[in-house]
């Protein structure tokens, strides 16, 4: 119970302003696309370097709390995810925004964000030496199976049509091969020089989402005069509270799915979205209704991608290994304030102050997340009476800014703008870009981990290296759901395809 | 006609003073290093601190900030940076050797030793060979005799390709003679959760890095010419029985493009090694575990020419 000892530290006037003014900061910049978590925190560390230990790693937690949640306000708002986390968010957020309900849908995703980012850190606090050996046995193959399961949601994940899913996400995946690969030390598909660095996660998150939007919009300002919505939601604080915390399968499902993907090295709040996303899918009643604005989506990816936060650090501080992409990023706010990680940093004299207060600090984070959050959500709704031809330019403005600041570099400006012209064309033909973006962010987990898996097993059992990915439990685990969920994919498409 | 023959040498003269006035005044405003690393790495943070001192009269008299420009193992970066930064000095870029000098010479890119002027060397880190916790081995001697009996079956883990953990890899294999294969992970922390969770059998990493986790490693040797003030306990490659050189230690510094005036490299790298000697700087890096190491820009040009004949040497067989 050590962690009670340091929550004293946490309540000071200047590590609470920083909380609050982290926290706001995080919801605000996560809205924004190209400000992921990861380059959000990344920003923060040089800002954090004349601070002391624990007020640096105070304001980067509570940055990367607010961050994850505040994606999804523009995924609701507007359908651009601000983060690769929300894009499960913004399939049904956005549908209820349309439907004029996107203040109990903003208030469904930070209360859902809150429980499952509060589960996350208790898992942390509680539980951190057995999942640190557990987040070891994750190795190579485990990886690759990881990203072949999500491979096997892409069909279906947000296509009426599995074909259209497939062909999507085959075009995600070729994406993804472009540029420099680091296993086989070569550049491919490289035509021109503005592809040398390949198509970065959120390069294509803006264009396949953020550009087809403003195309959208500028489309339906020449075309018709669209009614303003009247109506922005009519439910108080108290009836969404009460709706969420009823909706317990997907909370849970969504916190656990959350709390072990964030375990995982090199899996991040975007596999825990997703999966928590169509594993809720599958077992609701609402099934059909998914896709269309179903509170339950929201509930499940919003729950997942929050208590993602906590478990991704339980790696990062026992064993230097990061749980997710930001908390990789984390290790050197850690390294630049002399914070080693390792198994004695959580009793050493000199860090275990700075860690419990970190980590209690996390906590006040997630409150502080939903109190901004919810009034921020009274406050949101204006967005959707903006009329279409002011959002487009916004939107636009936006998402060239964000692109820029990824890397400094205007290819993947052109790349941004490139996609999303192509992505809309494709989406009047029936195309999504849920599968395209889910075949940039797998493709390279699994083509690598199979790459060096290959290599690692051909050292051990030479030809037979194939043994290497089919032994060991969680393999087989792996294996045994992936299998499972192609078959029910398979089932799903054929019963729908007979009730219609 | 005279008039405007007179104008126009009037002209002349009061530009070409205004460009003498610009060189003498250099710098009279901030200056840019390019990072061809995202923020948060070892490069970036460590690129922050050696050039915390800048802005002191005494040494650049000028802030400095830090541009990021990731992508393609650093490539993305430090082409833009040998084709279309600006020559004036008031765009820098960080370097690490021998990641760049390998890329040039493997990859068509538009940098090489030629086109670009080094002005000082703030930090050195050696690659080290590691083993897990729970590993079988306890001397470089007992993996190669491991390797003996099978060869191909030994694994050894590093950051991606042609990078120093790579570099120190191919010099291990040629040296020792052994048949082992090299397993290029996705960066240096990658590289060593395949060490810890015992996929492979060991690994050459950043010797910053493992010696943080010193509780989840043995160290079996250094990669470099001496031991290491940081681990006075672990024996050279060299001591193992190994003829492996520095070639591979990652040393990182600042540099300009070829074609920035002479006096401005001239006045960079006279104060630069000061900036890097600074007493606030020297202590964060100490804190923060970046094993630091000086240079001057001659000790640096002999450096680059020294790697490149060395590297185009070692990597002649694998392009």
């Amino acid at each position: 119970m050590e962690f009670l000892d340091y929550f004293s530290n946490v309540f000071t006037f200047y590590h609470l302003a920083l909380l609050i003014g982290g926290t706001f900061a995080g919801i605000v910049l996560g809205a924004l696309p190209g400000l992921s978590p990861t380059m959000s925190v990344a920003l923060l560390i040089p800002f954090t370097f004349h601070m002391k230990p624990e007020s640096g790693l105070i304001l980067l937690g509570a940055m990367y709390t607010a961050t994850v949640a505040g994606g999804a306000i523009s995924a609701i708002l507007v359908n651009v995810p601000g983060a690769p986390a929300n894009i499960a968010t913004a399939m049904d957020g956005h549908q209820m925004a349309k439907k004029g309900l996107s203040r109990e849908a903003l208030h469904y995703c930070f209360m859902s964000s809150f429980v499952g980012g509060i589960f996350g850190v208790l898992i942390l606090i509680f539980f951190t030496p057995p999942l640190a050996r557990l987040s070891l046995e994750f190795g190579t193959t485990e990886l690759f199976w990881i990203a072949i399961l999500g491979i096997t949601i892409i069909a279906t994940i947000d296509s009426k049509s599995v074909v259209k899913g497939l062909l999507s996400g085959l075009f995600g995946l070729m994406l993804a091969t472009i540029g420099d690969n680091p296993v086989l030390g070569v550049e491919r598909f490289v035509f021109t020089d503005h592809l040398e660095g390949g198509v970065n996660i959120v390069v294509g998150l803006i264009g396949l989402f953020a550009m087809p939007q403003v195309l959208n919009l500028m489309e339906k300002y020449y075309s018709e005069k669209h009614p303003v919505l009247s109506t922005e939601g009519r439910s108080s604080l108290m009836q969404s509270f009460r709706y969420v915390f009823g909706k317990v399968k997907a909370l849970s499902i969504g916190s656990f799915i959350g709390s072990l993907v964030g375990i995982i090295p090199g899996a991040g709040g975007q596999i825990a979205g997703l999966v928590a996303y169509d594993q809720t899918k599958k077992v609701s009643k609402n099934q059909s209704n998914y896709g269309k604005g179903e509170p339950e989506g929201i509930i499940a990816a919003e729950s997942a991608n929050n208590s993602m936060v906590g478990p991704s650090l339980i790696p990062l501080l026992t064993l230097s290994i990061p749980g997710s992409p930001t908390a990789a990023v984390l290790l050197g706010g850690l390294l630049i304030h002399g914070i080693f990680p390792g198994h004695e940093i959580f009793v050493s004299e000199n860090t275990a102050p700075v860690v419990w207060t970190f980590i209690d600090s996390l906590i006040l984070a997630q409150i502080f997340m939903l109190i901004i959050g919810l009034f921020l959500s009274r406050h949101s709704g204006w967005i959707m009476k903006v009329p279409d031809n002011y959002m487009a330019v916004a939107i636009l403005v936006l998402a060239v800014f964000g692109t820029y600041s990824i890397g400094n570099s205007y290819s993947d400006v052109l790349i941004m703008v490139v996609l999303g012209t192509i992505m809309f064309f494709a989406s009047k033909a029936g195309f999504s870009a849920v599968p395209v973006v889910l075949g940039i962010i797998l493709g390279p987990i699994a083509e690598n981990n199979f790459l060096l898996g290959k290599l690692i097993g051909g050292a051990r059992y030479g030809d037979d290296w194939m043994i290497y990915f089919t032994t060991g439990t969680i393999n087989v685990t792996l294996i045994v759901i992936c299998i499972a969920s192609i078959t029910y994919g398979l089932y799903s498409n054929r019963k729908s395809k007979r009730s219609t | 006609m005279k008039l405007m023959k007179i104008t126009k040498i009037a002209l002349l003269a009061a530009t070409s003073l205004m460009f003498m006035h610009a060189q003498a005044d250099y710098p009279d405003k901030p200056i840019g290093v390019m990072v061809a690393y995202g923020p948060g790495g070892a490069t970036d943070f460590q690129a922050r601190i050696a050039t915390l001192a800048s802005g002191k009269e005494a040494l650049i008299g000028q802030p400095i900030y830090i541009l990021n420009k990731p992508g393609a193992g650093g490539r993305t970066g430090w082409n833009w940076f040998a084709s279309e930064a600006s020559k004036d000095g008031y765009m820098l870029a960080a370097y690490n050797v021998p990641h760049f000098i390998a890329q040039s010479i493997v990859f068509d890119t538009a940098y090489n030793i030629n086109t670009l002027e080094p002005l000082g060397n703030w930090g050195a880190d050696p690659a080290v060979l590691i083993v897990g916790k729970d590993s079988p081995f306890n001397t470089v001697a007992d993996l190669l005799s491991h390797a003996d009996a099978n060869p191909g079956s030994v694994t050894i883990s590093g950051a991606g390709k042609f990078v120093g953990h790579h570099i120190a890899f191919l010099q291990f294999a040629k040296a020792s003679g052994k048949d082992l294969t090299y397993i290029p992970a996705k960066g240096g922390v990658d590289a060593l959760r395949l060490v810890k969770a015992g996929e492979v059998s060991a690994g050459f990493n950043n010797l910053s890095d493992s010696a943080r986790s010193a509780a989840d490693l043995k160290i079996l040797a250094v990669a470099d010419l001496t031991r290491h003030a940081y681990l006075p306990d672990v024996p050279t490659l060299m001591e193992s029985g190994v003829d492996v050189d520095d070639s591979s230690v990652n040393f990182r510094g600042l540099m300009v493009p070829a074609g920035t005036p002479q006096d401005v490299i001239d006045f960079l790298a006279s104060k630069t090694p000061d900036m890097f000697n600074d007493g606030k700087t020297q202590g964060k890096m100490k804190s923060t575990n970046s094993p630091a190491r000086v240079m001057t820009r001659d000790e640096v040009i002999a450096m680059w020419n020294e790697r490149q004949a060395y590297l185009t040497d070692l990597l002649a067989g694998l392009q």
